[in-house]
């Protein structure tokens, strides 16, 4: 039996240990997509961060307003910001926020999720209420309110911190979800009668099978939080000095930027915000589909 | 049953007026500031005097603010307050009352949100159905990237390109405000014309992005529904494919997507806002973005506070209107 085995196996371990993975990544060319918008964007920063001088992201350090030249291949500000510096050193802070945000929030929201899913009764009637209601509620108003008291010098990480406040709410009702389907399956229940413990079993039996599928509630969270972050900039309430992609884009509002035909303020902000949120978006969706090859069949 | 399940909404919708209420007067608090001395030193740093009477001004409108007494006392006058809708004054426009200033700035919000929001969900959901559905023309595969692009993207940032090329460029469309700065407000057909023309691009902004969120939904739920026995079940009985998309797929799938315009109502705000801040357009998002500008907490309060209360009635009216849509509700027990 073992003998007959072994051959089976063999072809498998001898080729080479990409090739799985590429015919996967072939099949599932939403994560291709994700995941090349995100490195070329990694490899913008990367790069930058040794080409270029950040320190020239700051007011007054290069003439005002000029258009992308040999110097200045992204052009300049009003505020004399070499925006190509500018970039480079805000798009990685604007990143910062969401992904603090993002694991802040994915993390409560699967704490809450899974005490919630597997424990049932009033625990689960206490969190899901609070999350309904909070759900309804516009997030970013409330996050203006908070940011309004706290007003005056906020930094790029108390901002992550303000974001994060509301980032559970939806990651706690859908990974509640997830463990509700998952809690009944017949593995859980063989767990369960082996006399593992609930917190044994959430960590050793669910958290495993529900990994492809927190990795997308993160990347959709991070998403999330970065799209707030910018909101809350562009009203005004951000990190005033430094230069995230949403205060480049309030200084491009405040400034009316747009009707004085200073097209180069704006554009590469809004390019950089838009690779962002596609490749969120794209690797969310092949992680889903990652989660729940089910999906596939709808492609 | 029914009634049982009416009272639970009302009752959420109360704790969210309330949590709204609380929430509004001691986060504020919490951080120490004093937003009338605040306001007053700013005034004078901006004037470029010392006021020598600052401290006995700041008392001065403190008593006229109620910002004088116990805390608790504060809190039930505010409770008060709020439940009456009533707002008090607006520090930066003082003595205009922010009741005053929102009842301008409202009809432009609801005019504009309102249409959108209706137009989007339609449109979306009608396209999403016709996505899912087998016998829908070939070319209509051909939508489904770029929907799934713009839906992925913020409404004001579809906005700023939107009104670039056709607004800075094409000059098809005017780029900001709510009509012609110096036109006379009235019910004629020119100013009709003029507001309609203003609030074409904004109103394009959300509706581009909205829609493919919705149509994407509404897709994902048919292509769920078509699995379903019943459906399977009609097409063996004979019945007309035309029948089985309206009153067999569309019929349920349009459930989980009204839930979701319910859920989703909150976010469709928050980004209409910032919406309305990059064109100038004169509704409660450019308020709310002068009075972040200009310190105004009352003026800030008074909104948040009125577009929770008034998203929370939207959602209790969905709610209600879901076991008219979807009669199996009724019969279970809320």
């Amino acid at each position: 039996m073992h003998g007959t085995w072994e051959p089976e196996i063999a072809p498998m371990g001898s080729m080479s240990g990409l090739a799985p993975v590429w015919s996967y990544l072939r099949r599932n060319r939403s994560l291709v997509a994700g995941l090349v918008l995100l490195s070329t964007l990694g490899l913008f920063v990367g790069l930058g961060h040794i080409v270029v001088d950040t320190s020239r992201s700051r007011a007054l350090s290069a003439p005002a307003i000029r258009p992308p030249s040999l110097q200045y291949p992204f052009g300049t500000d009003r505020q004399g910001r070499d925006l190509l510096a500018a970039m480079v050193a805000g798009t990685p802070l604007t990143l910062r926020i969401g992904f603090i945000a993002g694991f802040l929030g994915v993390g409560l929201g699967a704490v809450l999720g899974f005490v919630s899913a597997y424990y049932r009764g009033k625990v689960d009637a206490l969190i899901r209420g609070i999350v309904d209601i909070g759900l309804t509620v516009p997030g970013l108003l409330v996050l203006i309110i908070i940011a309004v008291s706290l007003k005056g010098g906020l930094t790029v990480d108390q901002m992550a911190l303000v974001v994060a406040s509301l980032a559970w709410l939806l990651p706690t009702r859908t990974i509640r979800a997830q463990v509700l389907s998952l809690r009944e399956r017949s593995y859980v229940e063989v767990a369960r009668l082996s006399g593992m413990n609930g917190p044994e079993i959430i960590v050793k039996e669910l958290m495993p099978n529900l990994l492809p599928y927190l990795a997308a509630t993160l990347v959709n969270a991070v998403s999330s939080a970065i799209l707030a972050s910018i909101g809350l900039e562009v009203l005004g309430l951000g990190p005033v000095d430094s230069p995230t992609l949403g205060m480049t884009l309030y200084w491009v509002n405040y400034n009316a930027a747009l009707i004085n035909g200073w097209w180069w303020w704006w554009l590469a902000p809004i390019v950089i915000i838009l690779v962002v949120f596609l490749g969120l978006f794209f690797l969310t969706v092949g992680l889903d589909e990652m989660a729940n090859p089910r999906l596939r069949r709808e492609g | 049953m029914q009634l049982a399940y009416i009272a639970k909404r009302c009752g959420i919708f109360l704790l969210i007026v309330w949590l709204a209420a609380t929430l509004n007067f001691f986060l504020p608090r919490l951080s120490g500031r004093d937003p009338v001395r605040d306001k007053l030193l700013q005034q004078a740093q901006l004037g470029g005097y010392v006021q020598a009477g600052i401290e006995a001004m700041t008392r001065e409108y403190e008593q006229r603010f109620g910002l004088d007494k116990a805390l608790w006392r504060q809190y039930l006058t505010y409770l008060h307050d709020m439940s009456r809708l009533h707002f008090n004054y607006s520090i930066s426009h003082y003595p205009r009352t922010v009741n005053e200033i929102m009842a301008e700035a409202i009809p432009w919000t609801v005019g504009l949100l309102g249409t959108t929001t209706v137009l989007s969900f339609a449109i979306g959901t009608l396209l999403g159905a016709l996505l899912a559905w087998p016998g829908a023309p070939r070319y209509m595969r051909v939508l489904m990237p770029p929907l799934w692009a713009l839906h992925a993207i913020p409404f004001f940032l579809c906005g700023l390109i939107l009104m670039y090329f056709l607004a800075f460029q094409l000059q098809w469309l005017p780029m900001f405000g709510g009509y012609t700065a110096g036109a006379f407000p009235a019910l004629t057909l020119a100013f009709v014309g003029d507001v309609l023309k203003h609030a074409v691009l904004p109103a394009l902004s959300i509706i581009l992005v909205a829609t493919g969120g919705w149509a994407l939904a509404m897709r994902g739920m048919m292509v769920t529904t078509q699995g379903e026995d019943y459906v399977t079940f009609a097409e063996a009985k004979g019945l007309q494919s035309r029948t089985i998309f309206l009153h067999y797929c569309l019929r349920n799938a349009i459930l989980p997507q009204t839930t979701a315009l319910a859920l989703s109502l909150g976010q469709i705000l928050s980004g209409a806002v910032l919406v309305e801040v990059i064109f100038a357009y004169p509704g409660i998002g450019t308020v709310l973005y002068h009075a972040i500008r200009e310190n105004d907490h009352f003026l800030i309060q008074g909104i948040v506070f009125s577009v929770i209360v008034a998203l929370g009635l939207a959602t209790l009216m969905l709610d209600l209107l879901y076991p008219w849509l979807d009669p199996r509700i009724t019969y279970r027990k809320a």
